[in-house]
């Protein structure tokens, strides 16, 4: 039977140095972790849990921006007045992620790197243009979010790296974010489709710039820039958000499987893209 | 509002019966300490775990278990060779019977794996670690064969077959060649052709149904001990330990004295706890080890080896006249068994029109092996799935005479002293009452908005009466003790105290009422078939009344007068010569007191075969509204009546009225078996097979309507199977009206919903 250690490490280096090991796991919130140990899916030798390491959990501002600590539970983020206000989007995707007590554990960093195509906060973090601040055995580095999943289970990370924060980009008036996915029941489901968008406007409700970016509808959550270039300069006429399901629609390549087939998928996406779009904006005109 | 009273002629009023105490059962639960099947612990206790099929047909070509057995750490391992290698032969287990040679092969594979996930070895190990490595260790050399879970595809001219022996029963002429048809069921009446012949509106329609589990939430789970001396214990949770020994006897030849069989706390059994799966096997391994062993089913392998009930299609013709009366019926239901026959398509075939006042009918029923898990008996086994057909079809022959369809049922509704298709006259039946109940309700005139739609169904269940034994007593400080042999898998502990307090006129919280042992206590047959309110309850009342009898008599000797010169009221005699009791009452704990100078312990035993046991019909009304661009269902409201007969504890029959609603919805609209194409069920898993979770649901309004049962000392039906009847077809119904797109498939998902209704738009 094989040995299964833990540790614990209070610093960014001796973490980067137990994650070196050929099966070691990095551990956040474990609500993908231990579930994917207990049935046999994963057979790490070592676990190392991040949430000891100083910023793991936390969220502060930072050079007009959020820097949210990777470890830091869905609970945390909603309880934090402020990002809550700005990036709405964001919080209500992470917030969707299992139940009550699901929330007081699942993170950011654990949704991105489980890798799955169906993560729900994934969406909101690439259309927010978040920045992964990622630990290594060669120092620090900076990714965009969506570099970081290559494929379902499968991250951009070598062996020791980890993701020490996500930084949000400063945020202007007249913006805000939105995440909305489909799933058949009302919660404790996986998203059959998902689509974030976030959005910036001018003083006349006009888009200056806009992110679309999809979860569940190919083997890693896709940005599609048409979908926001047709957006971008519309106060979201008809024409404009046809044009952006359009696009929507041509970017997914789903699979059909047991939550849903291709076909389906590929519509709802649109349809989750063009009313999410619409919450953003709304939002976007009360900010001030 | 009923008047608390008895519905016999003493007009008697009820003190306990009808009133909502606490459930006896109910802090133990709410605070972690009751103990369900997986929560024993014995010394020197292995775990006991099982190898199952990868494949979903296949012949054994050979298993060797050499490489197992030498790790160090393993104790046992068995496979169908450690077992008796029974004849055909049938053994009855209350709500459904079993052929004992399949429910062997069944819990271990013989020559065949009949399905993914067939056991097909099993393991003792001194952890779990060491029993999940022996499992990896066993050798099995298999040769694939085709595969069939459709069940029209099962019974299409050159479908793999699944028992070269298999010759369909119920033909008219005997088959020579083997088939995976087991049975034939044909219920008619009348001249069909006529009927057909005299209607001005005919509707031919087919409505299916997927592979749905019971969901019961607590795994399958028990331990068993067996001695040197031959002597067995088995700690389980089912719905009836009885049935659990009768099953572990039958299929091991053991003595019935020799299998002891102690029920654990159950969590949730829905009809699929009333046959082994474990038992058997753990008494195998604990006998080959000489420990006793545990065995703790996942969820994965509940899905894959238990339970489910039967994938189904329904093809219903009716006809009415353009009054409204309906003048045929044909019915035609294809069930899917799973690996062995016995599916419930026996009782779909006789429930499909009980609420119907039909002249001529034809009803034909297909009982078909497929490569799936065996089914289970779930809720009104079948009735769901014959109501979806049937009531589905109601809808729309009433919508093409363009009659309210509340108003076409009453016209067809059953009534007292019609005759059911089944056979009996309807006597003392509710079922106009609860139509009633549904038409005059405030949820019918609430307006609905756009992408809105109701649906209205009825259902029908026989209910049981059947075998069970109680003992009261009273303990020497005048409180009592109920034990009975029924496993309380609904409050039914709750409700035989409350009846038992009712008679003795003591408060329920003086009446301990508990489970007993196989040991214990005399024969009981399952909790199922809604019998226990009904049969259990029935005996407990008489257990109760020979105890007053027997206090009078006490109090009588006590005071020197004629047994007819005392009365029991309020849990004390009363001598009606007052000079001869100049102390007044003997209360019950006086008598217990005393009991040792009046004849020695208070306490008796009642067996009995309750007869008479009351059908039951619901009615239910709900709406939905329906997403069009994604095709979700949301339910907005939902409103059932059901006569129940006497409600004891009126909160657990709304219970039981909402539990049954909640599991329909969850059949209507996303639980179902996916299977691959190499016939894997893909979602074995509570992520993926979608059973409601709470915010799916709204409140479910549950109108109890009471017109009693006569056979009942307090007028009970029985209340459990009634309410999953008729949501699949209100479902369904609901979602035509708030799409204008009649979906015939379950589960009405939102991508059928989404794809039928673009298809629709075409
Ligand atoms: C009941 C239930 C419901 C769920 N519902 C949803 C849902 O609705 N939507 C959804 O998207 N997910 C859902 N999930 C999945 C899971 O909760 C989320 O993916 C969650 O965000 C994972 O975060 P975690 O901190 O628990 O990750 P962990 O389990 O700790 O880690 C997940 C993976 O990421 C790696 N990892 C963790 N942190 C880091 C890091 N900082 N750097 C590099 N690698 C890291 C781990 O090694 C592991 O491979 C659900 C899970 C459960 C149990």
């Amino acid at each position: 039977m094989a040995q299964l250690s833990y540790l614990s490490p209070s610093s960014v280096d001796d973490a980067v140095k137990a994650l070196s090991g050929p099966s070691a796991r990095a551990l956040s919130g474990g609500t993908d972790l231990l579930v994917q140990v207990r049935s046999g899916r994963a057979k790490p030798d070592q676990i190392v849990d991040l949430k000891r390491i100083p910023g793991l959990i936390g969220i502060r501002s930072e050079n007009g921006g959020f820097v949210i600590g990777s470890a830091t539970c869905g609970a945390m983020l909603s309880e934090h007045a402020t990002l809550s206000k700005i990036w709405p989007g964001i919080v209500e995707a992470a917030n969707l992620i299992g139940s009550t007590q699901v929330q007081g554990r699942a993170s950011l960093g654990g949704n991105l790197c489980n890798a799955s195509p169906a993560a729900d906060s994934v969406p909101a973090l690439i259309a927010a243009r978040a920045i992964c601040v990622i630990a290594g055995p060669a120092g620090t580095r900076e990714a965009a979010v969506e570099t970081i999943v290559t494929g379902p289970g499968k991250t951009s990370l070598a062996a020791g790296e980890f993701i020490i924060a996500f930084k949000l980009p400063p945020r202007g008036p007249r913006s805000s974010d939105a995440y909305l996915r489909m799933i058949p029941r009302t919660e404790m489901d996986i998203a059959v489709a998902g689509a974030a968008v976030s959005l910036a406007l001018d003083t006349d409700g006009v888009c200056t710039s806009a992110f679309v970016a999809l979860s569940a509808v190919a083997p890693t959550a896709l940005l599609v820039a048409e979908a926001g270039q047709a957006l971008i300069g519309s106060r979201l006429e008809a024409a404009a958000l046809t044009r952006m399901e359009e696009a929507v629609r041509g970017a997914c390549q789903p699979i059909s499987d047991k939550r849903g087939t291709a076909d389906y998928r590929t519509k709802i996406a649109a349809v989750l893209a063009h009313r999410a779009a619409v919450i953003a904006w709304n939002r976007a005109k009360e900010q001030a | 509002m009923n008047k608390p009273v008895k519905p016999d002629d003493t007009g008697a009023i009820l003190k306990v019966v009808g009133t909502r105490p606490i459930r006896p059962d109910g802090v133990e639960k709410v605070t972690g300490r009751a103990a369900y099947g997986a929560d024993l612990h014995l010394p020197g206790m292995l775990i006991g775990k099982v190898k199952r099929s990868p494949h979903a047909h296949a012949r054994i070509v050979s298993i060797d278990t050499r490489k197992a057995l030498a790790l160090p750490g393993v104790k046992a391992v068995m496979t169908s060779a450690d077992m008796p290698d029974l004849a055909a032969e049938h053994y009855e287990a209350g709500e459904s019977a079993s052929n004992l040679k399949d429910l062997s092969a069944n819990v271990m594979a013989r020559g065949k794996v009949l399905y993914h996930g067939h056991a097909i070895a099993a393991v003792a190990a001194t952890s779990n670690a060491i029993a999940d490595q022996a499992l990896d260790l066993i050798e099995i050399v298999y040769e694939t064969l085709p595969h069939v879970i459709d069940v029209e595809e099962a019974m299409a001219e050159g479908a793999p077959i699944l028992h070269d022996q298999m010759f369909t029963a119920g033909l008219s002429e005997t088959p020579t060649k083997a088939s995976n048809i087991a049975t034939k069921h044909r219920l008619d009446r009348g001249d069909l052709a006529a009927g057909f012949a005299s209607a001005d509106v005919i509707v031919e329609t087919r409505y299916s149904s997927a592979a749905v589990h019971q969901g019961y939430i607590e795994p399958h789970a028990c331990v068993a001990s067996f001695a040197a001396d031959g002597q067995t214990q088995v700690w389980s949770s089912s719905q009836g330990h009885f049935v659990i020994r009768g099953l572990c006897a039958k299929l091991l030849k053991l003595r019935f004295s020799d299998v002891r069989v102690i029920p654990a706390e159950i969590g949730g059994g829905f009809g699929g706890k009333t046959t082994v799966y474990l038992e058997p096997l753990a008494l195998v391994l604990s006998q080959k080890s000489g420990h006793p062993v545990k065995m703790v089913m996942t969820r994965e392998e509940v899905f894959r080896a238990t339970g489910p009930t039967s994938a189904s299609v329904v093809t219903v013709k009716m006809g009415a006249k353009s009054d409204g009366t309906i003048t045929a019926a044909q019915v035609d239901l294809k069930f899917q068994a799973g690996a062995f026959a016995g599916s419930p398509v026996g009782a779909a075939v006789m429930t499909s029109l009980a609420c119907y006042d039909v002249a001529n009918f034809e009803i034909t029923g297909w009982d078909v092996v497929t490569n799936s898990p065996k089914v289970a008996a779930y809720r009104a086994p079948g009735a769901p799935n014959a109501a979806l057909g049937v009531e589905c079809a109601v809808d729309e022959l009433a919508e093409k005479l363009g009659m309210d369809p509340m108003v076409f049922r009453e016209k067809n509704a059953v009534r007292n002293g019609v005759r059911a298709p089944y056979g009996p006259v309807y006597k003392n039946i509710g079922y106009v009452e609860t139509l009633e109940a549904i038409k005059s309700h405030p949820h019918m005139s609430i307006p609905l908005g756009p992408n809105q739609g109701r649906g209205i169904a009825a259902g029908f269940w026989f209910n049981i009466g059947g075998e069970s034994t109680v003992n009261v007593s009273i303990n020497e400080d005048g409180t009592a003790i109920v034990s009975t042999g029924s496993p309380d898998i609904g409050g039914s502990r709750a409700s035989m105290a409350m009846m038992a307090a009712e008679v003795l006129g003591i408060g329920v919280e003086q009446v301990r009422p508990i489970v007993a042992d196989t040991a214990s206590i005399g024969f009981s047959t399952v909790t199922g078939g809604s019998r226990t309110t009904f049969a259990t309850g029935m005996a407990v009342v008489q257990a109760a009344e020979k105890l007053v009898i027997d206090l009078k008599r006490r109090a009588a000797e006590t005071w020197g007068v004629e047994i007819d010169q005392v009365v029991w009221q309020d849990g004390a005699a009363h001598c009606l010569q007052a000079e001869k009791a100049p102390k007044g009452a003997l209360t019950l704990a006086a008598l217990a007191g005393s009991a040792g100078k009046t004849g020695g312990p208070i306490a008796t035993v009642v067996a009995l075969n309750a007869q008479g046991a009351g059908p039951g019909f619901g009615v239910h009304v709900c709406d939905v509204e329906v997403d069009p661009e994604t095709g979700h269902v949301t339910v907005l409201r939902y409103t059932a009546a059901q006569d129940v007969g006497k409600a004891i504890h009126p909160a657990y029959v709304e219970g039981q009225i909402q539990g049954g609603v909640a599991q329909g919805i969850g059949w209507a609209l996303n639980e179902e078996y996916v299977f691959s194409t190499g016939g894997v069920m893909e979602n074995a898993g509570f992520l993926d097979y979608r059973v409601p979770v709470a915010s799916d649901l709204p409140m479910i309004d549950a109108i109890m309507v009471e017109v009693p049962n006569p056979a009942h000392p307090y007028g009970a039906k029985g209340v459990g199977e009634v309410p999953i009847v008729p949501p699949l077809a209100a479902l369904a119904i609901a979602v035509r009206h708030a799409t204008g797109v009649r979906m015939h498939d379950l589960p009405l998902s939102p991508s059928k919903i989404r794809a039928a209704i673009d298809a629709n738009a075409r």
